[in-house]
């Protein structure tokens, strides 16, 4: 039934837009398959570049993202000045458009002329997606540390251990747990905005995309970007929903 | 102090805002004593041994453990906690470690006792409580009184000069209370100082070497078990007494 279902409501969708009058045209711009091969192995190198600043932004973001949210969750009267620095830095990156902070960075940074700031926008645009996903990853880790019951924080001092150890060796490690599904959508999320360096003229999938199609008025490379980015967040998205649903089994398990 | 109290307490206050929740407390705790803080729920038990264990601040009065003053705001709260183990209604262990390791965590981190040690004293405690098969599992996997047994092997496995127990068994089932209370009973025997507060009046009555009765924040009334549960001075007591003792 399920997949009749699926059959039926597909196959109508297919037809609605194979019927439609602008068909013929929409096929041939972006769905050719000779441009598709033609552009093809551009496309795929530029496609590593998505990977790579994905990859290397990853590990930073978690950094940033455990760090400042540890910070924002101390109480000493010391630490205030870091405090802020955390609260202003959270606000301003959750609050500004993802595609403004890579232009801000891609063109504003090299502007500075400052020594040692890398002017290969490649690198900038990748700082760029580390500080604002930073800001949304420490949001996370945040709700995780405080979804910790303070019992737990009670029993380590009781203990004797300082604050930081009971951070360091029972709060976070049950945060980090709690976290890692929403954070895994964090990062398909990220894989998806890697794009957002087309914007600063770094040579990565959609900007090979774009301009493969301004010198052969053909679009089918934007279709071609499109499925390799589902190739790469499927897995990743199905990977996510089953530790999703295995934690919540463990958890509704009661004893378990 | 030159006397030989372990634990001493004077005219202790607690407020919470404009609550008064401990007044006058004047406790002596003699090593090796068993002192079983009794009284109805909200009487202050639980937040008098939190104040010892430097968990909440005191408003007014002093403690005195081993000779120092302890509310003394320069003191170093966590040199005082090494000293002293807790144990939690609720367990309190940590979910994310075995139980062997929550019972190394504090010796390694806090007391700087290497691993291979720390684990072998852990083991040797297990053994000793009955849970010598239970080192590798997670604490879930373990019923309520294995769970509390844990936590009481926890408390104990850095040799605390003093131990507090906070109604340890009223969130067992009376079966596994038992079970509880056999390992009190044991550590008793072994001399270990304790401060408990209880709702196991027989508990209280055999093994306490002094009893304390709690009625809104203040000791109304201690002496031995003999001396409260035989002829209680005082009318409150007598009336806190007849509720909870089996006629």
């Amino acid at each position: 039934m399920a997949t009749l279902a699926t059959v039926v409501v597909l196959g109508v969708l297919a037809v609605v837009v194979v019927t439609s009058p602008g068909w013929p045209r929409v096929k041939a711009t972006f769905f050719d398959w000779s441009h598709a091969r033609a552009a093809f192995p551009a496309v795929w190198k530029g496609f590593g570049k998505n990977v790579a600043s994905f990859l290397i932004a990853e590990p930073l973001i978690l950094l940033i993202g455990v760090l400042v949210a540890v910070v924002r969750s101390t109480t000493s009267a010391a630490l205030f000045p870091l405090r802020l620095i955390a609260v202003v830095y959270t606000d301003l990156f959750r609050g500004v458009p993802t595609l403004l902070v890579v232009l801000l960075c891609g063109l504003g940074l090299p502007a500075l002329e400052l020594q040692g700031v890398p002017t290969d926008t490649f690198w900038l645009g990748t700082f760029a997606l580390v500080l604002s996903y930073g800001a949304y990853v420490a949001e996370v880790f945040r709700a995780g540390i405080d979804s910790i019951h303070p019992s737990q924080v009670a029993s380590a001092t009781a203990l004797g251990l300082s604050n930081g150890q009971a951070m360091r060796h029972v709060v976070l490690p049950q945060a980090t747990r709690r976290v890692v599904p929403p954070l895994l959508n964090d990062f398909i999320s990220l894989q998806k905005d890697t794009a957002l360096l087309s914007s600063i003229f770094v040579f990565e999938a959609v900007f090979t995309a774009q301009d493969y199609g301004l010198y052969n008025f053909n679009y089918t490379p934007f279709v071609v970007v499109a499925v390799l980015f589902v190739a790469l967040t499927v897995p990743l998205a199905r990977f996510t929903d089953w530790l999703g649903r295995r934690m919540m089994r463990r958890e509704r398990a009661g004893a378990r | 102090m030159s006397d030989t109290a372990l634990l001493r307490t004077e005219n202790v206050r607690k407020t919470y805002g404009d609550k008064v929740v401990l007044r006058d407390i004047d406790l002596v705790v003699q090593p090796h004593d068993v002192v079983c803080l009794i009284g109805s729920s909200g009487s202050g038990k639980s937040t008098l041994l939190r104040c010892l264990d430097l968990l909440e601040d005191i408003d007014d009065g002093s403690i005195w453990f081993e000779g120092q003053e302890i509310s003394d705001p320069r003191v170093d709260a966590r040199a005082v906690r090494r000293r002293m183990g807790v144990v939690f209604q609720a367990y309190n262990l940590f979910p994310h470690l075995s139980v062997l390791e929550n019972l190394t965590l504090a010796p390694r981190k806090v007391h700087g006792v290497d691993s291979t040690a720390a684990e072998a004293r852990a083991r040797e405690l297990l053994e000793s409580f009955g849970l010598a098969d239970k080192a590798d599992e997670h604490p879930d996997r373990l019923s309520g009184g294995q769970q509390q047994r844990v936590a009481m092997a926890r408390a104990i496995a850095t040799d605390p000069a003093l131990l507090l127990l906070d109604e340890v068994t009223a969130a067992l089932d009376p079966e596994l209370t038992g079970e509880v209370l056999e390992i009190m009973r044991h550590l008793a025997g072994e001399g270990t100082t304790m401060v408990l507060a209880t709702h196991e009046m027989s508990f209280a009555r055999d093994v306490a070497t002094k009893v304390c009765f709690l009625h809104d924040g203040a000791i109304l009334e201690q002496g031995t078990p003999a001396e409260i549960f035989e002829s209680p001075r005082e009318e409150r007591t007598r009336q806190f007494l007849r509720r909870v003792l089996p006629t």
